[in-house]
């Protein structure tokens, strides 16, 4: 999986949990919070889905790398590559 | 010490067969029933009451996707009221806004849903959702209508069985007459549509109707009637102290009059009608009223086969010699709409004091001798002379009864 494929399943993630949000201009670069809606709850439901669909487990320390799409897909990539 | 007076200013609701009170009431002298099959979870079909009300009118899709029905329910029902009130949620007094839901139960449907959620990963808990708690807590509908109308006065639920809905309003009443909040939100819903525990259970009991027309299942006082058709719904309305709604020149649905409430302390499931007969005759003492000053009685009547007999005996007891008296019932058309009924089958009948239109109890084609009351409305609308009162019964489990009158408002 590349980095981009790793943020487009997040942002898939973030389209279900966030039904409203318009998603076609998040910057990787820029804390989601500081684009979308999304509040603690939401992104326990990213870390939720996350491990229902894709068997991924983020530990509680690693929050923080689910601030943006770019800190996502740096997190995400080597675990999901891990998984193959 | 002199009771303020409390009235009725808004109707705000979604049933079956409406989703407003000029739907709901058309439905209702139309003899148009709104029951259909639906899929339950390790059931297979049964029959139900089911609402289609638009959520998307006040909630964005997060907030359904997070929230309960109940609580989508009571949003959409509150927004309407206040609505119908001409009352803006922007502009009210907001700490002075009380929030005040009946609901049979809450949680089921959530619980089963996170059961059945955990049964496709071995039932490891760690799928568990974080959403579980705040959508299960008991006071989830009401706190979900606080959080949407951004009010910020005390909003909870009040748990009664499938009485709920005349609790929610009389203890909406109480706070007003304390003084506690100058406006409130209230009445009841359900949600019960989406347990299977619900439907499972009733039917264990032997009180799950069936009918090959889903329309003609639920048949309060026929004889061949055998069972209830669980719905959900709900009815929430603004009231208001007298003086506070003629102030801003509110219209006024009527003025509720009496109530009480009180328990059997007998049977889990059974109805008492000894202690039905005493609620209604309180309530009467209540209002200053005698039996025969009833327009109409609307019966809680589930159709179970013993419930119906109960109340009807009850009624038969305390409304003796009572000629201009009409009695009627919504669940043939609606199926028992649990925390929602009482609140929702009051609106039925409230605009009976405009239109004098009595709705009919349909689908009795044999009608039960034991549940033959003097005054009982079959089948086809019934003009009154005049309808100056109406006494709604509600019962529920564990034996809790309540009774209510609304009286048209007069100055």
């Amino acid at each position: 999986m590349t980095k981009d494929e790793c943020k487009q399943v997040v942002l898939d993630i973030i389209a279900e949990i966030a039904p409203d949000e318009e998603l076609g201009d998040v910057k990787g670069e820029v804390p989601l919070r500081e684009q979308l809606d999304l509040d603690s709850m939401d992104f326990l439901d990213i870390v939720m889905e996350l491990r229902k669909q894709h068997g991924i487990e983020v530990p509680e320390a690693d929050y923080s790398h689910l601030a943006s799409l770019d800190s996502c897909a740096e997190y995400l990539t080597p675990k999901f590559n891990a998984l193959v | 010490m002199i009771e303020s007076r409390v009235v009725i200013t808004g109707v705000g609701l979604t049933a079956p067969i409406g989703n407003s009170l000029a739907e709901f009431r058309q439905s209702l002298l139309q003899g148009q029933a709104g029951i259909s099959r639906i899929d339950m979870r390790y059931m297979g079909q049964v029959l139900a009451g089911v609402c289609d009300f638009d959520a998307l009118r006040y909630q964005k899709k997060k907030e359904l996707r997070v929230g309960t029905r109940a609580g989508s329910i009571s949003i959409y029902c509150a927004r309407e009221a206040l609505l119908d009130a001409g009352l803006e949620a922007e502009n009210l007094a907001s700490d002075r806004t009380g929030i005040y839901v009946g609901t049979t139960e809450h949680g089921n449907v959530e619980t089963e849903n996170e059961v059945y959620n955990i049964s496709q990963f071995d039932y490891d808990t760690k799928y568990w959702s974080h959403h579980h708690n705040p959508r299960t807590v008991s006071n989830n509908p009401a706190g979900e209508v606080s959080l949407n109308l951004k009010v910020h006065g005390p909003a909870y639920t009040v748990g009664a069985a499938c009485a709920a809905g005349n609790l929610g309003l009389v203890h909406a009443l109480q706070m007003l007459r304390l003084g506690e909040v100058d406006l409130a939100i209230a009445g009841g819903v359900s949600e019960s549509v989406r347990t299977f525990g619900i439907f499972a259970g009733f039917k264990s009991q032997g009180a799950l109707a069936e009918h090959e027309d889903p329309n003609k299942a639920s048949r309060p006082f026929d004889l061949k009637r055998n069972g209830i058709v669980v719905s959900e719904g709900g009815a929430l309305y603004t009231l208001e102290r007298l003086e506070d709604a003629q102030t801003r020149g509110a219209k006024i649905y009527g003025e509720i009059v009496g109530y009480h409430v009180n328990s059997d302390a007998t049977d889990y499931v059974l109805p008492n009608p000894a202690r039905q007969a005493e609620c209604m005759r309180a309530a009467l003492g209540r209002a200053g009223m005698q039996p025969g000053d009833i327009d109409i009685i609307n019966t809680h009547a589930t159709a179970t086969p013993m419930g119906d007999i109960q109340e009807c005996a009850a009624i038969g007891e305390v409304f003796t010699d009572c000629p201009k008296t009409q009695v009627n019932n919504t669940k043939g058309y609606i199926g028992h709409a649990m925390g929602a009924a009482g609140a929702l089958e009051l609106a039925g009948n409230l605009p009976a004091f405009e239109d004098g239109l009595v709705h009919p109890t349909i689908n009795v084609d044999e009608l039960d001798p034991k549940c033959d009351l003097p005054g009982l409305v079959i089948n086809e609308t019934k003009p009154a002379k005049r309808v100056d009162a109406i006494l709604n019964n509600s019962f529920g489990m564990l034996g809790i009864n309540s009774a209510l009158i609304v009286k048209r408002f007069s100055n």
